[in-house]
């Protein structure tokens, strides 16, 4: 799960990182009596889980509260690279002498951590990999040692920050480790006109697979921000993206959905049809799983066709015809859509003879995956 | 021989108490694996009865290595004890450590693994469907009635598309299939597996799998270029994904304009490797690809 920065200081401030938190407003009504609070000269900057606010006109200097007021209006509802602004934070200004870039990442390639850093912050640092990569300092981290206080010094050495960053570089680890988070990302880090060193901007992600070791974190869900029928699916436990296509997809196993979405792509090219979601339904496709998952697809007004797309491997293709029959007769006249389901592996053929025996009209068994997709894709067509 | 799973390997199962440690320590016996006992904390003694045998308990690696000579592990112990499982493994000498479990924090497997490599210890996983060497041993959950013993190898992110592929391409049969997950560490790599392939003298052929999130498939594109000169042939899941959203396994992600499909794709072509659109196709360009290879020869 992404953070948005106002969450990313939160957890920044529970483990000693300096940061300013302001104030967060929903509302631009509010916003003149929190300017005045922080002292009338504020910064305005929209809260979306993405990248380049800045560029897109998302954050913006008011000098006054009344200024503040009118800032936030226009940003609060704008689109920043689809991601409607709901909240503000008002930060005060800040009297900046130097802005440094500061990440901890997981380095998938070698299978270990990375720091990233350089004097040259307050920008994208993918642009400074490509206009000074020498002002960009890279060191890795032992999974097994971590950032000690070695470690953080060697850190603050290769990047050029001054010596008294390496305590701000410890407390980032801890919330990098402590927070079980797959990425930690100030940018800037700044130092300010006093000497003192400050995290301006915040960006975390955090590890799904760590959320049972971290209840407080549930209230970070953007429950508001997400999709609808994506809430839907969370709710009932169900791997579920959106996508904005046509032809509704059930699968099991991440890979073959996967890949199902560009099957049917490929064969829908031809009538610009698409995929409309993914959805996994993993190893036990029970009834009720298939029941939920039909129901989430079906509810899609832009769905036209569904494919369901199973390969049995641990789970038996009779317990996912079943699950097929029972789904649709639980749905009832909610199911209203072509169904073309293509079955494969452990007793495929028994599988295939329950649903040619419940020989439900809107259900069509084909052969192959690639057969299948195409016919999905003509019936969305 | 196959790579890292042969008929001699000798496996115990961690979490063979729980259910679904006993329904796959059942499968792998069916498939005649040589499980020589299960690993749970606090039931060391007891046995489990299965078909054929009674398999014993017991309560640390360290104990089934002793008593039962153990050189693999497969480790089906929930995501919060897969930690200290694998550190335990590791620490009892056991070189090969398969990690079935879904949902292990990615500090975790960080920590175990950089613990694994300390101790040339290799670590499969986590969040795979395991490795099969068919007709001499299965450690993990790929069924294997699927296809059986060949000359194909199969490295794949994918459990369900590493069945798929074995579906596909069952009347030629495998010397071992392996899924290798597709979290953002595992510990097996693609490169890891092909190299493996290339030095197996009863692998002929390899199908690489892969799918966004990353930059695996590139550096293995790099390196099948340099060192593999048996035939490979690949198929990339995920060119529908859109940015920014998580597919199904944690690692699959396009972030930004990296990790896509389309660069993956791009990379195994430029190093010669043919990659099909479906993974039908693929198992067709690996038919001509060995046709061709044995007109030749």
């Amino acid at each position: 799960m992404d953070l948005m920065e106002y969450q990313a200081k939160e957890l920044f401030a529970r483990h000693g990182v300096p940061v300013t938190l302001g104030r967060v407003i929903e509302d631009a009504a509010d916003a003149a009596d929190a300017a005045r609070e922080l002292g009338g000269r504020v910064v305005v900057k929209a809260q979306v889980k993405t990248g380049g606010r800045g560029k897109a006109g998302g954050v913006k200097l008011a000098a006054t509260p009344d200024e503040a007021q009118a800032k936030a209006a226009e940003i609060l509802g704008m689109d920043i690279k689809g991601h409607t602004v709901q909240r503000v934070l008002l930060a005060p200004a800040a009297d900046i002498a130097e802005e440094y870039y500061f990440s901890f990442l997981v380095d998938r390639a070698n299978r270990e951590y990375l720091c990233i850093a350089s004097t040259e912050g307050g920008v994208e640092i993918e642009e400074v990999a490509h206009t000074n990569p020498d002002a960009i300092a890279k060191v890795s981290i032992d999974p097994a040692i971590g950032v000690d206080k070695a470690k953080a010094a060697e850190i603050v050495t290769a990047a050029g920050f001054p010596a008294e960053a390496s305590v701000v570089v410890q407390r980032l680890w801890d919330v990098f480790i402590a927070e079980d988070a797959s990425l930690v990302e100030v940018n800037p880090l700044v130092k300010l006109g006093d000497g003192s060193l400050e995290a301006l901007d915040g960006k975390v992600t955090l590890d799904d697979n760590a959320a049972y070791r971290h209840p407080d974190h549930t209230g970070f869900d953007d429950k508001a921000a997400a999709d609808p029928l994506e809430a839907e699916a969370q709710a009932k436990g169900l791997n579920y993206v959106k996508l904005d296509g046509s032809v509704g997809i059930i699968g099991n196993g991440a890979g073959l959905v996967m890949s199902t979405l560009d099957v049917v792509a490929y064969a829908g090219s031809p009538y610009g049809v698409k995929p409309a979601n993914f959805l996994d339904i993993g190893g036990g496709a029970s009834a009720e799983v298939m029941a939920n998952g039909l129901g989430i697809i079906l509810s899609d007004p832009q769905v036209r066709s569904v494919f369901v797309n199973v390969f049995g491997g641990i789970t038996s293709c009779d317990a996912v015809s079943n699950g097929i029959v029972q789904a649709l007769a639980l749905l009832g006249d909610q199911a209203d859509k072509p169904l073309v389901v293509r079955l494969d592996g452990n007793n495929v053929e028994e599988g295939r003879r329950i649903l040619a025996k419940a020989n439900h009209p809107l259900v069509t068994v084909v052969d192959t995956m690639d057969g299948a997709a195409a016919r999905a894709a003509e019936l969305a067509a | 021989m196959g790579i890292f799973l042969t008929e001699k390997s000798r496996v115990v199962v961690q979490g063979m108490t729980g259910s679904e440690g006993q329904k796959h320590t059942s499968r792998m016996l069916a498939a005649g694996t040589n499980v020589v006992g299960g690993v749970t904390p606090g039931k060391g003694g007891q046995s489990v009865d299965f078909a054929r045998r009674s398999i014993p308990v017991y309560g640390s690696c360290a104990d089934a290595v002793k008593a039962a000579d153990a050189d693999v592990s497969v480790v089906f112990v929930p995501p919060r004890f897969t930690r200290g499982a694998v550190i335990e493994a590791v620490d009892a000498g056991i070189p090969l450590v398969v990690v079935i479990t879904e949902g292990v924090p990615v500090h975790d497997t960080a920590a175990f693994f950089a613990h694994a490599q300390a101790n040339g210890t290799r670590v499969i996983g986590p969040n795979c469907p395991g490795i099969i060497s068919p007709g001499r041993a299965n450690a993990g959950i790929i069924p294997a009635d699927i296809a059986g013993q060949g000359r194909i190898g199969l490295v794949s992110k994918s459990g369900t598309l590493t069945y798929q592929m074995m579906y596909e391409l069952r009347d030629f049969g495998f010397s071992t299939a392996i899924g290798i997950g597709g979290d953002p560490i595992i510990g097996t790599t693609h490169i890891d597996a092909l190299r493996a392939f290339q030095d197996d003298p009863d692998t002929d052929a390899i199908v690489m799998i892969g799918e966004i999130g990353g930059d695996a498939e590139e550096r293995a594109a790099a390196f099948i270029k340099e060192n593999v000169t048996k035939p490979v042939v690949g198929y990339v899941a995920g060119f529908t994904a859109p940015e920014g959203k998580t597919m199904g396994h944690a690692g699959a992600i396009v972030s930004g304009s990296s990790g896509t499909a389309a660069a993956k794709q791009e990379a195994l072509e430029a190093a010669g490797v043919r990659v099909g659109k479906t993974p039908t196709e693929t198992a067709h360009l690996l038919r001509t690809t060995l046709s061709s290879t044995h007109q030749s020869a």
